[in-house]
């Protein structure tokens, strides 16, 4: 799948994280704003990547801006500034891409 | 060289401040040595006065030069003035290499950072420091060794000689012409000058600052004329509204009523929960609710405090008004309503050394029943950290946690499992500040551990109705929410020691290094 | 077959905004019986989508440790409550919470879609309950064929501040303008042999309006009572503990029962005094209420 528009998902309150999408250059550039980066910055890498991998999303500039989040909850917000991107809001592949 | 709580402490550490490892608790009992004394400069002539025109002028007269150590308190807390305008005047004066021995320093000095990076100051001892100071020690701005020592362990160290104040500045809220100084009274009321008095036995100069000069006498002082060689009235020395808060709304969040009932739970089903017991708590919404539910099943139970140590609240004076406690003994005062309470001729003013120096003949800490306590991490060996935060940054204070924490029959520590993501309970430590040898009880929002090592509370507890876990159990149900946290990469260079209330050095911290992605698999 | 889950325990069911990270990862801590995980009104309408996410992660990966997990699904009329039903079906909630109902055909609807999104997603047929929210005079008169309308409604629940607006009237904090409505669901939920939930009190700085509000509630028979707050589940479970009295005498009831009808003996005594076999669901529930609350220690 391809980013379509540039889309925001989460907030700054503590145990969420804000992601924003948009079209990439070709690859996945991750950048990475969080208090706990020292403890689960590589964490919060794998659980991005491995969103974006199970969504298709090869091509996206995608940025996280972590307040202490859970892994269930980045994965939530990077699926929902992607579809946000897509514009896509029924049908949503539960249990499929979304995992 | 490891130590007793198996941190390994590097040779060139050792070497260069000249101290042993931490060997446990109590390797320094029956020590026998004799006390520093302060240089004294004779006033006789009756003409002359201690009052000077301005900091300035007080600096001149105590012969201020590089490489010396200056002595401060911190009870007036995040609203302090009195440690940026000495420094301000001394980096003015192109003085160098300073050390700074506070009682604490906050989020108050932040402007003192240039003085760090510009080598005014090169070394600090304290309590802990908090904000920017943190952040620039661990950077490895400061040129020196940090030394971040308890509250007693600030005293002993005085009393030692290990650390020799030349200069001591305390801000007082009220004084007169002669230095005696009070801590009541005047626009910057702090109630006591407990952590100031050892500045006063053993500074070699001390220079009194107020912003309410009174007639003589004022008295009774609580740092005498005896002791003071210079006055300085300035407009302000402090903030009042950061000095002594109104008293703090009783927590409505569940989390931490949840952990209070706990811990009061807790503290009434031991054997120490008796008439005549003695308690000593925080200023934490978990410790303060714990506090007035405790008051209640006191009451219930016709149960009276014998004593109440601290750091006073609100509810802790409230137990004196209520006549369910026989007396308080004050170290500082953290609301308005305990700034008040002083009047209360059974509300008593202890030195920092009475409460909790190691060194001395006897401390209060040693007579508590209970202590109630918070910290950042504790560890499977219920080692605490309440200094360096999770991500390697300093950014807390000792305060009196080693020093209660080893004196009390029962020392509880109350702790969320997660501080947002961090998990409170995990295998080790950032950095130890106080043995797990001194901590009994932790009580979490999942659960509560007792230390293996009493099996007498364990035994105590066998039918009590609380959640109780092993403390691996509580790790691992924090690691199963929140993923196993990586331990944070630090730099080789230390940038300060973490002393032990006896002097021996319990963990060192090490110098911030920029996180950095693992390689791409 | 019935869902087993279908009448346990639900004293206290706690309104969580499904959108918030820091409310969803941990309730279970305070030990609700239930918690509603809200799509609807505590969703702001812009992040209708987001909040799914949020639901569907939490419901696959947060072990709430036997608290049931109901979701409350936007309003029929709303162009969100078919997709609020896939994800949560997906995620494996225990039930749904239709808003607003108003008639049985209400109830249906769903059923229609849990059913559908059951075999969507791979999950047993029946595991999904429903529950139906009351929240008009309407909903109040069709309470009866509400409660019938289907054979996975576990219960229903009063929801005051809505029902009350259409009475044209308010929340008093006394109770009068919601006497009609409370009576006449616990009395349909009776007479359909489902669960009523009383509304939720939204005055947190009046624990002691709360206690009465939920004695009351307790006395006029409701199971349980929605709540807003972890702070009011302890009260609730207070009070809908049995007394040591009653734990006591059910106990002789069920085991009465229970032996003389193994025996085939028809006649049951207890403490001299003859008791019918319509005492029997009651002293149960009162043992499994005593179960719960932790003050049982018998061997039932």
């Amino acid at each position: 799948m391809e980013i379509k528009k540039p889309a925001m998902a989460g907030t700054l309150e503590s145990s969420d994280c804000q992601v924003t999408v948009e079209a990439g250059e070709g690859s996945i550039d991750f950048t990475l704003d969080s208090a706990v980066i020292n403890q689960y910055g590589n964490q919060i890498r794998k659980v991005v990547f491995e969103t974006l991998e199970n969504l298709g999303i090869k091509n996206v500039r995608i940025s996280v801006v972590d307040k202490g989040a859970l892994d269930c909850t980045i994965k939530a917000r990077v699926e929902g500034a992607v579809f946000r991107s897509l514009e896509q809001t029924e049908h949503l592949p539960w249990g499929g891409a979304i995992r | 060289m490891i130590n007793a709580v198996g941190r390994e402490i590097p040779e060139e550490i050792l070497e260069m401040t000249g101290k042993e490892v931490f060997h446990g608790n109590h390797y320094y009992d029956g020590y026998e040595y004799k006390k520093d004394g302060p240089k004294t400069k004779c006033v006789i002539n009756s003409n002359g006065s201690k009052l000077v025109d301005s900091i300035h002028d007080a600096l001149v007269k105590c012969g201020i030069k590089d490489g010396m150590t200056l002595g401060f308190h911190h009870h007036f807390r995040e609203g302090d003035y009195i440690v940026n305008m000495v420094m301000e005047e001394v980096h003015k004066m192109g003085i160098k290499d300073i050390t700074i021995c506070a009682s604490s320093l906050g989020k108050a000095h932040d402007p003192i950072v240039p003085y760090i990076e510009d080598g005014t100051i090169t070394n600090i001892q304290s309590s802990g420091v908090r904000g920017k100071i943190g952040e620039a020690i661990s950077n490895g701005k400061l040129k020196g060794l940090a030394i971040m020592r308890s509250h007693g362990g600030r005293v002993r160290a005085i009393e030692s000689g290990e650390t020799r104040i030349d200069i001591a500045f305390i801000g007082t809220p009220t004084c007169d012409d002669y230095g005696n100084c009070r801590g009541i009274g005047g626009k910057s009321n702090c109630g006591v000058l407990s952590y100031a008095m050892v500045d006063g036995d053993y500074a070699d100069k001390v220079v009194a600052i107020t912003d309410c000069l009174v007639p003589f006498p004022n008295f009774p002082a609580h740092i005498s004329m005896t002791k003071v060689d210079y006055v300085v009235e300035v407009d302000a020395i402090g903030d009042p509204k950061k000095i002594a808060t109104g008293a703090a709304k009783p927590t409505t969040d569940m989390r931490k009523l949840m952990m209070a009932d706990y811990c009061t739970q807790f503290v009434v089903n031991t054997p120490y929960f008796k008439d005549g017991f003695s308690y000593q708590t925080g200023v934490g919404g978990a410790s303060i609710a714990s506090t007035i539910s405790l008051a209640k099943i006191m009451k219930e139970r016709n149960v009276r405090m014998k004593f109440g140590v601290g750091g006073l609240t609100k509810p802790m004076c409230d137990l004196l008004i209520n006549g369910q406690v026989d007396c308080l003994l004050d170290t500082q005062d953290f609301d308005l309503a305990a700034v008040e309470s002083v009047k209360n001729l059974n509300h008593f003013r202890i030195s920092a050394g009475e409460y909790a120096d190691p060194f001395n003949k006897g401390a209060v800490v040693n007579k508590l029943d209970f202590v109630i306590l918070a910290a950042l991490e504790v560890d499977v060996n219920f080692n605490c950290n309440v200094v360096v935060g999770s991500d390697g940054m300093i950014t807390g204070a000792q305060g009196g946690h080693p020093d209660t924490a080893a004196g009390a029959k029962c020392s509880i520590v109350i702790a969320p499992l997660l501080q947002g993501r961090i998990p409170a309970i995990c295998t080790e430590v950032t950095t130890v500040t106080t043995p797990g040898e001194s901590i009994d009880v932790v009580i979490t929002d999942y659960g509560i551990a007792i230390n293996p090592r009493r099996q007498d509370l364990i035994e105590a507890m066998k039918d009590v109705d609380l959640p109780f876990k092993t403390i691996e159990e509580l790790r691992d149900i924090a690691y199963s929410i929140a993923g196993e946290p990586q331990r944070v990469a630090f730099a080789d260079r230390v940038v300060g020691i973490i002393e032990s209330r006896d002097g021996t050095i319990m963990d060192v911290v090490r110098q911030i290094k920029p996180f950095e992605f693992a390689e791409e698999e | 077959m019935m869902n087993p889950n279908k009448k346990r325990l639900r004293r206290t069911m706690m309104f969580l905004n499904a959108q918030k990270p820091g409310l969803i990862k941990d309730p279970y801590i305070y030990k609700p019986d239930s918690i509603m995980l809200d799509l609807e009104d505590a969703v702001a309408e812009n992040q209708k989508d987001a909040a799914r996410f949020s639901l569907y992660h939490a419901l696959q990966e947060i072990d709430y440790r036997g608290v049931e997990r109901v979701v409350r699904i936007n309003a029929l009329d709303t162009p969100y409550w078919k997709e609020d039903i896939r994800c949560a079906v997906a995620g494996g909630c225990d039930a749904i919470r239709i808003p607003k109902t108003e008639c049985a055909n209400d109830v249906r609807l769903v059923e229609d879609a849990v059913d559908f999104a059951e075999r969507e997603f791979g999950r047993p047929k029946g595991s999904v309950l429903i529950m139906a929210a009351i929240e008009s005079a309407r909903g109040v008169m069709k309470a009866l064929e509400i409660c019938e309308a289907s054979e996975r409604l576990f219960g229903i629940a009063l929801s005051g501040g809505d029902y009350t607006k259409d009475l044209q009237t308010h929340i008093t904090g006394t109770g009068i303008e919601l006497m009609g409505a409370r009576q006449n669901l616990v009395i349909a939920a009776r007479a359909a042999g489902v669960q009523c939930f009383d509304t939720v009190y939204t005055d947190l700085n009046n624990m002691d309006g709360f206690r009465q509000d939920v004695q009351n509630i307790h006395l006029m028979g409701f199971d349980g009572k929605s709540i807003i707050n972890p702070r009011q589940i302890n009260i609730v479970h207070e009070i809908f503990t049995p007394s040591e009295k009653d734990i006591i005498f059910a106990e002789k009831v069920v085991k009465e029962i229970d032996t003389k009808k193994a025996q085939g003996i028809g006649v049951f005594t207890v403490d001299g005094k003859m008791i019918d076999i319509a005492f029997y669901d009651g002293a149960k529930r009162t043992i499994e209420l005593a179960k719960a609350s932790g003050v049982y220690k018998g061997d039932l």
